[in-house]
């Protein structure tokens, strides 16, 4: 895989300031974020499509650009196990994985969500075995959605770079405390070069103050993570789901703040496209919300109004942001995952974040194991959604 | 230091002994590692009043060689000491790979396993570390296979200090644990934590039992220092065989060692005969392990 490295490039269209302009692939992007949010340790453990990413990091270790100690663990569950205690002990952290390593992780990824304590994870998304796949789909990311993490998912190149610097903003915040899970589609992004620009390392210095948070203290010890009451259990997920609740309001104030620190909009829970005057939206999470772009503008050619909802963030799930779509003709959704004997997960979720509602909801499951579907399929579907020729749930198979 | 303030031990429990006199040596700077066993429960709930002195981190079953990794590898204290404190089941089955991937690395922590031979917090299921012969609730006929060697596999990891110690021989305990804390790199401490609930004897015997343990030549005390195997001084004399005490005595106290048939005895007896002959080997060798 051929790499750019990134150089101080040409000035910034509106801004008149110098930035890094430049092309990498979404693993080494997301590499470069975390060598400039300067975490203290990483653990690292292969699985692809993430490896890259890693190696990256092991080489900015080597090289002297990134001061931090690597730990190369034997397992995905050692992997999120050594930085949860590191982050006990006050350091930043960092690891990524995929697919069957991040459900080998995931007795650890609760036991760190239970305990609320700020960590960032990539998750460079891909499908889940048997059979194998190593291709990209949802469904290993989804499968976290009740571990008290974040999870944030990108469109594209950028938006992995962009969304990685937040994460570690988000996870460490007061308000929140809490570990952030950083997705990316599997290929499309991680092994994709795109076109990207790069925050200065001073601008992410200042956007991202040192960690404040420590738990492992000689003079003050402390039980963490201990036995506990059924009285106290219960308060301790009663503050978690606040906490979750507690966040929308946080992603969407640090994504403001860093499109004055980036001048590139950042969209928080949700981004709304085209969407004003929309008759009909498409509701779409991660890389193929992209497609789904191409889909809208070519709809509008055709006079069909049609907008997209691009979902950012699926915990905390944005409900409130999503009733604004209660009064159009009809929603049709992408789901790159399932939930085996009920449905679409995004789907699923939408339908409960719009209860009451009047509108048809259409589940498209489509992408599972990297099947392609693209920008024709999607205008296909949503031509039958109009036309009112479209199954309530249709597979792509 | 005194370790726990009123804790959740069984009566006659080691543990909290053995927690009292480790940290006499190590000291307040110190976190230790708990995963899921006894003494999570000894260890009790925070909010009501934490017996331990010292910052106790608990971790899932198979995670606190890595939590502790993890914990060494953040901590600025140059002088801070990282134990991991976990039972026979999370160190030789479930937390094994954990354990053996911590040693590789080398990590700066010391691993303590107290042994009581059987998943006891769950109520006596057998583990790899359950002795031939005995009695639990998943070997209700015994068991019928051997203890994994598991000081001799750390000792092959190349780490810088392995050592058996029983809590019913505290000064050579408490002298193990002295020079593990001036060792820098991943340290094994495995010691033999006489059960008396799981191995169904009164609970005024568990240092009776430590010692049996060790007269019979059932435990050795040994140390392995960069490599270099050197018995300690209170099993030296059972080299000779004719100095170990009948298997019968330690076996006689327990329960779960009853009705056992005179071929399962030999079982035992060959056990402990090719343990020590191995000892014998590798006391010899100038470098047995690496």
């Amino acid at each position: 895989m051929r790499e750019c490295m990134p150089c101080k490039g040409d000035k910034n269209g509106g801004r008149g300031e110098d930035v890094k302009n430049t092309a990498m692939v979404g693993n080494h992007a997301v590499a470069y974020a975390v060598m400039q949010a300067k975490p203290e340790v990483l653990a690292v453990y292969p699985i692809t499509p993430q490896t890259t990413m890693l190696e990256k990091l092991a080489e900015y270790v080597s090289k002297g650009m990134l001061n931090a100690k690597m730990i190369k663990v034997e397992s995905e569950h050692s992997a999120m196990a050594s930085i949860y205690g590191a982050s006990l002990a006050g350091a930043r952290v960092f690891t990524a994985t995929s697919s069957q390593g991040l459900l080998y992780m995931t007795e650890v990824i609760y036991w760190a969500g239970g305990q609320r304590v700020p960590i960032v994870a990539g998750i460079a998304t891909r499908a889940i075995g048997s059979p194998w796949s190593i291709w990209d789909d949802h469904q290993d990311f989804v499968t976290e959605r009740d571990a008290i993490w974040i999870q944030m998912m990108a469109e594209n190149v950028q938006d992995a770079y962009d969304m990685t610097i937040q994460a570690f903003r988000i996870s460490e915040d007061k308000r929140v405390i809490m570990p952030v899970m950083m997705g990316f589609d599997g290929f499309v992004l991680t092994h994709t070069m795109e076109r990207l620009s790069l925050l200065e390392n001073e601008d992410v210095d200042k956007f991202l103050p040192k960690k404040d948070f420590k738990l492992i203290d000689f003079e003050e010890p402390i039980g963490i993570g201990p036995i506990v009451t059924q009285d106290n259990y219960i308060k301790y997920r009663y503050k978690a789901m606040q906490a979750m609740e507690r966040a929308k309001g946080v992603i969407e104030e640090i994504a403001k703040e860093y499109s004055n620190t980036s001048g590139r909009e950042q969209y928080g829970l949700v981004e709304f496209y085209k969407c004003e005057d929309a008759d009909y939206v498409i509701l779409a999470m991660g890389a193929w919300a992209g497609d789904a772009r191409l889909a809208v503008d070519e709809l509008r050619k055709n006079g069909v109004k049609t907008g997209l909802a691009k979902l950012r963030v699926l915990r905390p799930f944005p409900k409130e942001k999503l009733a604004e779509l209660k009064d159009r003709k009809a929603v049709l959704v992408l789901d790159r995952e399932y939930s085996y004997g009920s449905g679409g997960v995004l789907a699923t979720e939408l339908k409960s974040a719009l209860y009451g509602a009047n509108l048809p909801i259409y589940s498209l499951i489509g992408g599972i194991g990297g099947k392609e579907l693209g920008p024709s399929e999607i205008i296909n579907a949503m031509n039958m959604v109009v036309q009112g020729k479209m199954d309530r749930e249709v597979w792509f198979v | 230091m005194t370790f726990l303030r009123g804790d959740a031990a069984c009566p006659g429990c080691p543990i909290p002994k053995e927690l009292d006199a480790i940290l006499d040596i190590y000291g307040k700077k110190t976190a230790i590692v708990v995963p899921a066993s006894c003494s999570t429960v000894i260890m009790g709930d925070t909010v009501l009043g934490m017996p331990s002195p010292v910052t106790v981190v608990h971790s899932p079953f198979a995670a606190s060689a890595s939590i502790a990794s993890g914990i060494a590898n953040a901590l600025k204290e140059e002088d801070a000491n990282i134990l991991v404190w976990a039972g026979d089941g999370s160190t030789s089955d479930i937390g094994f790979a954990t354990l053996s991937g911590a040693a590789e690395r080398n990590e700066n922590i010391t691993y303590v396993c107290y042994d009581n031979e059987a998943y006891m917090n769950t109520g006596i299921q057998r583990s790899s570390l359950t002795p031939y012969g005995a009695w639990t609730t998943t070997t209700p006929a015994h068991k019928h296979e051997f203890k994994k060697p598991l000081p001799f596999i750390m000792a092959m990891h190349r780490i810088p200090y392995v050592a058996t110690a029983s809590i019913s021989y505290l000064a050579d305990f408490k002298a193990k644990f002295a020079k593990a804390r001036n060792i820098k790199g991943f340290r094994y401490i495995h010691l033999l934590s006489p059960c008396p609930p799981g191995w169904k004897f009164d609970a005024n015997l568990t240092m009776e039992i430590g010692k049996l343990a060790v007269e019979t030549g059932m435990w050795p005390l040994f140390e392995i220092e960069n490599g270099k195997f050197s018995l300690s001084s209170i099993s030296k004399p059972f080299l000779d065989k004719s100095k170990r005490k009948p298997i019968e005595e330690y076996l006689k106290l327990q329960e779960r060692f009853k009705g056992l048939s005179k071929e399962e005895i030999d079982g035992i007896n060959n056990y402990i005969d090719s343990m020590w002959s191995y000892i014998e080997e590798i006391s010899k060798a100038k470098s047995p392990f690496f």
